[in-house]
C-alpha cells in the first residue's frame, strides 16, 4: 500500500514535470499536444547495467538473446533484442574486469522453427543465461529443454499464463501474465465502455487463445457472447468484419499479434465500425500503427509493460544506439540482462550458481520491483493502457 | 448469420475469387504445357507485389492513411503500377524458366527433379526477400479507399470489387483469346497436346514455354496488383504462401491445365470459402475450402471442367 502510494506520488511529479516540458517544446510550433498519462520515472535505487563497476568473471562468459529477429513478427523481438544489447555494453563499459558476450540466436518466431537455435544455445557451454524467448509459443516448445539444461531463463514479454505451470524451476517471468492483462483489460472497458456487448477476436497463438479466454471470463458470457476466431496469416478478414457488424459492440477486443491486427482493424474501419478497437501487448508496436495506416488512430492497447519515457537516462542511450525510440517490452528486456549481468558480476560463474542468483533476487529495476514467487511469476505486475494518437503510440493510464 | 450475410459473402468472394482465378491461370498454363507444377508461381507473384508497391514509393506515395486525389490520377497511378508490376512479374517468371527449368530440360531431368527445383526456388525467392526487406509488412499505402457504391439486395458493392471484378475478367478473356485464337496461341495448345509432333510440325517448343511462363507472369502481376489493392498489408515476403496454394488449389478444383477451369475454379474457392468461414467461423475457412477440393476430386479426380489445355476444342 506504501509503495502504491509512493509510486503515485512519483507518477504525480513525473506528469508534472511531462506537463511543463511538453509546455515549454510547445512554443513555437504551437502544434496541438494530446494529453499524455503520467509515465513513472526511473526509481532512484533501480539496479543497472553497469553495476559498481566491480565486476570480475572469466573471459568468455556470455548470455544470449534468443527470440525473433527476422522471422514472424520482428519487430517486438528486435526491441528486445536492442535492449539486451545496450545493456551488455554498458556493462562492460563499466567494468573493466567482466567482459559479458552476448550470443544473439534467431528463433524465428515460431514453436517450429525455435527449437534448433535453442539447443545451439544450450549446447554452447559459455552461456550462463537467457533472455527471452520473446513469445508464448516458442517458450512453451523450448521450455523442457532449458529446463533439463538448467539454463536460466527470464522472458521479457511472453504471457501466456500456462507456461509457469509446466513445472520449470529455471523459467521466470520479468512481467504480468494475460491472467493478470486480461481481467485487467476486462475491467477496463467495463469502466471506459460500460459495455452491452464486446467482440473478443483472437488468432490461433496459445498467447491469443490465452488471452481472449482470461478477457472472456473476465467479461463475463453475456458481454463477450459475440466471438471471432481469426489465423495467423490471415490478411482478409471480410467474415469476422460481417460478425461484427452484426453483433454490433460497444468495443473490440483483439487477442493476438499486430500482423493481423492492422488489416483487421483498416477492414473494420472501411466497412464502418466505428467501435474503439482494443488490443493487447502483442499489437502494441509502431508496426501496427504503420501497417493500419490512419485506421488504428483511436486504438487502445493494454500492455503489462510500463511506459518509458520517463526513464530518460535509458531512453536517451537506446535512441542514441539504435536510432529508434525503445519499443514495447524494451525496459522490460533491459531490466531482465540487469539481473542476469548483476549475478555474474558477483561470482555466479555457472549455470547453477546465475539460476540460484535469480531464483532469491530481489531489487528495484527501472519498470517494478523484482522478486519472483516460486512458480516464476512476478509478486508485483502493473498493467498499463496505451492510446493510438495520430501515428504515435502514447500513455493512456495504469489500470489499478 | 448466413442468410443474412449470404450477398455480401457472394461479393466479396467473387473478388476476392477473381485473384486466385488470375494467379490459378499461371499454374495451370505452365502445368498444361510442361506438365510442372511450378510452386515457385506464388512467389512471380509476390514479385508482382513488390514491383507494385515500389511503384507506388517511385510516384511519391508514402505510407500512411490513403490520400485525397482526384480519381483520374487514381487510375492513372493503377494502371502504371500495374503495368510495372506485370512487367516485372512476367520477366521474373521467364528468368525463373531460364535459370531453374530450362537446364533441367537440356537433361532430360525426371519430372520429380523439376518439382524439387520448382519449391527450391520458391524458398530462394522468398528468402531474398526477407533478406533484403525484412520480415515485417511494408508500410501502408492504399490509393482507394472502398466505397459502397450500390447495393446487391443490401449488401454494398465497393468500387474495389467493381474494378477488380471487371479487369479479372477483362485479363482472363484476354488471356482465353491469345491462347484460343491466335497463331501463338495455337503453337502453345500443340505443345501442351503433343510436344513431339508439335515441333516436327515446326513449332518452336522452347519460345512456347517462354511465352507460357510470360503469360502466366503477367496475370500474376495483374493480380499482385488486385491484390495489394484489397490487402494493403499484403507486401511482404510471405505473402504469396497461401494465396499461392489456394490459387493452386484452385486450378485442380477447376481441371489444372483447363484455362476457363482455373477461373471457375478460382471463384467457386473464393465464395465457398467465404461461406464457409461465415457458417462455421474464422478459423474453418481454410477447412472449407480443401475439404471442397478433396470432396470434387473424389468424382471429378480432374476437376469440374477436366484437364483439356491440349484438346483442340477447349
Amino acid at each position: 500500500m506504501v509503495r502504491r502510494r509512493l509510486a503515485a506520488a512519483g507518477a504525480l511529479v513525473a506528469a508534472a514535470a511531462l506537463v511543463l516540458s511538453g509546455c515549454a517544446n510547445q512554443g513555437g510550433g504551437g502544434a496541438a499536444q494530446t494529453s499524455q498519462a503520467p509515465a513513472p520515472a526511473q526509481p532512484n535505487n533501480a539496479a543497472l547495467p553497469a553495476g559498481n563497476g566491480q565486476g570480475k568473471c572469466a573471459p568468455g562468459t556470455s548470455i544470449a538473446y534468443v527470440g525473433t529477429l527476422a522471422g514472424q513478427n520482428a519487430a517486438l523481438g528486435q526491441a528486445i533484442a536492442n535492449a539486451t544489447e545496450l545493456a551488455v555494453n554498458q556493462h562492460n563499459q563499466a567494468n573493466p574486469g567482466c567482459q559479458v558476450t552476448l550470443v544473439k540466436a534467431d528463433s524465428g518466431g515460431t514453436p517450429d522453427t525455435a527449437v534448433g537455435p535453442t539447443q545451439a544455445v544450450i549446447n554452447n557451454p559459455a552461456v550462463l543465461g537467457i533472455v527471452g524467448l520473446p513469445f508464448s509459443g516458442e517458450s512453451k516448445a523450448v521450455g523442457p529443454s532449458l529446463n533439463a539444461a538448467g539454463l536460466v531463463n527470464i522472458t521479457p514479454s511472453a504471457t501466456n499464463p500456462g507456461l509457469t505451470g509446466n513445472g520449470w524451476t529455471n523459467f521466470f517471468r520479468g512481467l504480468g501474465n494475460d491472467a493478470v492483462q486480461g481481467p485487467a483489460a476486462a475491467k477496463w472497458m467495463k469502466t471506459k465502455f460500460n459495455p452491452q456487448s464486446i467482440c473478443v477476436i483472437k488468432d490461433d497463438s496459445d498467447y491469443g487463445i490465452g488471452l481472449a479466454n482470461a478477457v472472456t471470463q473476465a467479461l463475463g458470457p453475456q458481454v463477450a457472447a459475440c466471438q471471432g476466431n481469426v489465423k495467423t496469416n490471415q490478411k482478409e478478414f471480410s467474415a469476422t468484419v460481417g460478425q461484427v457488424q452484426q453483433a454490433n459492440p460497444q468495443a473490440i477486443f483483439y487477442a493476438g499479434y499486430y500482423t493481423e491486427a492492422a488489416p483487421l482493424v483498416q477492414q473494420l474501419r472501411d466497412a464502418g465500425v466505428q467501435a474503439p478497437f482494443v488490443g493487447p501487448d502483442g499489437v502494441k508496436d509502431e508496426q501496427f500503427v504503420v501497417n493500419a495506416a490512419g485506421s488504428a488512430n483511436g486504438a487502445y492497447l493494454t500492455c503489462p509493460c510500463v511506459p518509458q519515457e520517463g526513464f530518460t537516462a535509458f531512453t536517451q542511450a537506446y535512441q542514441q544506439a539504435y536510432g529508434v525510440a525503445p519499443q514495447t517490452y524494451s525496459a522490460e528486456a533491459y531490466d531482465s540482462a540487469t539481473i542476469l549481468l548483476s549475478g555474474i558480476d558477483k561470482g555466479a560463474n555457472s549455470r547453477p550458481a546465475l539460476l540460484n542468483y535469480v531464483k532469491t533476487y530481489n531489487g528495484q529495476g527501472l519498470t517494478k520491483k523484482f522478486q519472483w514467487q516460486p512458480n516464476g511469476e512476478l509478486s508485483e505486475t502493473p498493467v498499463y493502457v496505451y492510446r493510438v494518437d495520430g501515428d504515435k503510440i502514447v500513455t493512456d493510464s495504469p489500470i489499478s | 448469420m448466413f442468410l443474412d450475410r449470404f450477398w455480401a459473402n457472394t461479393i466479396n468472394g467473387l473478388s476476392y475469387g477473381s485473384i486466385y482465378a488470375l494467379v490459378a491461370l499461371g499454374y495451370t498454363l505452365v502445368y498444361g504445357v510442361l506438365q510442372l507444377i511450378n510452386f515457385a508461381h506464388s512467389e512471380i507473384f509476390v514479385i508482382g507485389v513488390f514491383g507494385v508497391y515500389f511503384t507506388f514509393l517511385a510516384l511519391g506515395f508514402v505510407p500512411g492513411a490513403t490520400p485525397n486525389i482526384p480519381i483520374g490520377g487514381i487510375i492513372a497511378d493503377l494502371v502504371l503500377a500495374g503495368a510495372v508490376g506485370m512487367i516485372l512479374a512476367g520477366v521474373a517468371a521467364v528468368l525463373l524458366e531460364r535459370v531453374a527449368y530450362r537446364p533441367l530440360r537440356r537433361r532430360n531431368a525426371p519430372r520429380l527433379a523439376f518439382l524439387i527445383t520448382a519449391i527450391g526456388a520458391s524458398f530462394v525467392i522468398q528468402q531474398i526477400f526477407r533478406i533484403f526487406r525484412g520480415s515485417n509488412p511494408e508500410g501502408t499505402i492504399r490509393l482507394l479507399q472502398p466505397d459502397p457504391v450500390f447495393r446487391i439486395f443490401g449488401a454494398p458493392v465497393t468500387n474495389l470489387q467493381i474494378i477488380i471484378i471487371l479487369a479479372s475478367f477483362a485479363m482472363f478473356f484476354a488471356a482465353d483469346g491469345f491462347v484460343n485464337r491466335t497463331r501463338l496461341g495455337r503453337g502453345v495448345r500443340a505443345v501442351a497436346q503433343d510436344p513431339a509432333t508439335a515441333t516436327l510440325m515446326g513449332v518452336n517448343r522452347e519460345r512456347v514455354i517462354m511465352i507460357t511462363f510470360l503469360l502466366g507472369g503477367l496475370l500474376a502481376g495483374a493480380a499482385a496488383l488486385f491484390y495489394l489493392m484489397t490487402i494493403p498489408q499484403g507486401a511482404v515476403f510471405n505473402g504469396g504462401f497461401l494465396l499461392g496454394i489456394k490459387a493452386f488449389a484452385a486450378a485442380v478444383l477447376g481441371g489444372i491445365g483447363n484455362l476457363r477451369g482455373a477461373l471457375l475454379g478460382g471463384l467457386i474457392l473464393g465464395i465457398v470459402e467465404n461461406y464457409g468461414q461465415s457458417l462455421f467461423g474464422g478459423d474453418w475457412r481454410d477447412v472449407v475450402a480443401f475439404v471442397l477440393l478433396v470432396g470434387v476430386l473424389m468424382f471429378r479426380p480432374t476437376g469440374i471442367l477436366g484437364e483439356s489445355l491440349g484438346k483442340a476444342r477447349v
